[in-house]
């Protein structure tokens, strides 16, 4: 097995491998290519991400919430769409069912419809997450919320929701790196990302191992990049005192 | 809204003719890979619990390194990397389910780093004692292993195997990407055959969704009944 990584210098037309790896004048490389390719794969999952941070925590709040069955039925209906239904054909609904369903959606790009079914199908994990991190603080914290004179929004706002949210760190960090793999599956409708990218290159220049090593180095490279960062937003908003916050101790 | 739907194809007929045989491959799909993951992941979650570096070093690897790439990119790399020369060791039924075998293989080796950190969470949940009870009673690793912890990590975990598992059903859509004939691709198929391919991703969608909702529904059950014996 030899081999030949200058497949990324040749030029994605002629196959021609140029001086430069960077194409010039409108030529585009292969790893021209790759490099877009990476940057689609991070834009649609950190779209998604943020699409599913603040659905999964309105969802998950909606879930806890005390005297409201109808908010916690539709926050479980909404979990329960979204877990039993495999992303593949979730992806397939936003993006061939709804535009013409929907025909003011017909005019949004692929990419957009996609961040959608991505992003709301993470969010119902979230929303699992976030309720149990409600659900796991003691019940004399919202009794506290309430003793202060605090609305229910206020009560989640500024004394729940704070502890919550830094109770579930550690999966979010998990579902964040599911992210950046799940958005592998775009590839289905077309979105130029990293795995599409492996398929065509593979096909066009036929050195796919030298192709999917690139792409699965630079998958591993993305996830361990958001565990870094994810590691160190869970050390900066620590709470003290906490036992899983580590370090301390009592 | 333009709900514009036509059902009037829909028939059992789409069922058995397209749909049925995806289907078969799918539940086959998930019963062989559960099994031979479960199998392959409690081998791996041994390795890293034995205390010895050799064993546990390369399961590490293997674990984390399957687990940070996607389940696309394993399945892609299994089907590029198999020669032909394999599938030809199977004679006629290796040459025309290509897509399918490197799928089963893909998918055992997939899941078993999945399911060996299930079965690893299952033997660290049995208390040190246990342990201790067998090696007082003379067992050999291999006895204490198999007579004492697994039947109780299996047991422990088998609510979380289980949704594994339908997790691993839904995963199974992605043999898409190679071709391989699932039920989303029957579905797809039917949708085509029929030009109506919105009313098939909905009635896909719809079977995912009852089936995965009444497998997790029983987990749940079951869930509730073992707790009340422990």
């Amino acid at each position: 097995m030899s081999w030949d990584w200058q497949v990324f210098c040749q030029d994605t037309i002629t196959q021609e491998v140029g001086a430069s790896c960077f194409g010039k004048g409108g030529e585009i490389t292969y790893l021209d290519w790759l490099l877009s390719a990476w940057g689609w794969t991070v834009s649609v999952s950190l779209l998604s991400l943020a699409i599913a941070l603040v659905v999964g925590a309105i969802i998950g709040t909606l879930r806890t919430l005390p005297n409201s069955p109808w908010a916690v039925r539709l926050g479980n209906a909404w979990v329960e769409y979204f877990r039993n239904i495999p992303l593949l054909v979730h992806i397939f609904l936003w993006y061939h069912v709804i535009p013409t369903l929907v025909p003011a959606m017909k005019s949004l790009p692929g990419f957009v419809l996609v961040v959608f079914a991505l992003g709301f199908f993470t969010s119902a994990r979230i929303a699992e997450q976030v309720r149990s991190g409600v659900l796991a603080l003691p019940r004399g914290q919202r009794y506290a919320g309430m003793a202060m004179g605090f609305t229910t929004f206020q009560t989640y706002r500024y004394v729940l929701l704070p502890m919550a949210f830094r109770i579930i760190i550690p999966p979010l960090t998990s579902e964040t790196m599911n992210i950046f793999k799940n958005s592998s599956v775009a590839f289905a409708v077309s979105v130029a990302e990293l795995t599409m990218f492996a398929m065509q290159a593979q096909e066009e220049t036929a050195r796919g191992v030298e192709v999917y090593l690139a792409v699965t180095g630079l998958y591993v490279v993305s996830a361990f990049a958001i565990n870094r960062i994810m590691a160190w937003v869970e050390k900066s908003v620590r709470v003290p005192g906490l036992i899983a916050a580590g370090g301390g101790g009592h | 809204m333009n709900l514009n739907l036509d059902w009037s194809f829909f028939s059992w007929e789409l069922y058995t003719q397209f749909v049925l045989k995806g289907l078969y491959f799918s539940v086959f799909l998930t019963v062989v890979a559960t099994a031979g993951g479960i199998a392959l992941g409690t081998v791996l979650a041994m390795m890293r619990l034995s205390g010895k570096k050799w064993l546990d070093v390369p399961a590490t690897i293997y674990v984390n390194g399957m687990r940070s790439i996607p389940l696309l990119m394993v399945i892609l790399w299994f089907f590029l990397l198999m020669p032909a020369s394999f599938y030809a060791l199977f004679g006629e039924f290796g040459r025309e389910h290509r897509a399918e075998m490197s799928a089963i293989i893909t998918f055992i080796a997939f899941e078993a780093a999945y399911f060996s950190e299930i079965m690893r969470a299952g033997i660290q949940s049995i208390p040190r004692g246990q342990v201790f009870a067998g090696q007082a009673l003379g067992m050999s690793y291999g006895q204490n292993m198999q007579l004492v912890i697994l039947p109780q990590a299996f047991r422990n975990m088998l609510p979380v195997l289980l949704t594994q598992t339908i997790i691993l059903f839904q995963d199974t859509s992605l043999v898409y990407a190679i071709g391989a004939y699932d039920m989303l691709k029957g579905f797809e198929i039917a949708g085509k055959n029929y030009g109506r391919p919105i009313e098939s991703y909905l009635a896909a969608a719809a079977t995912y969704f009852v089936m995965c909702y009444a497998l997790s529904w029983s987990v749940k059950r079951l869930h509730q009944k073992i707790a009340i014996i422990r």
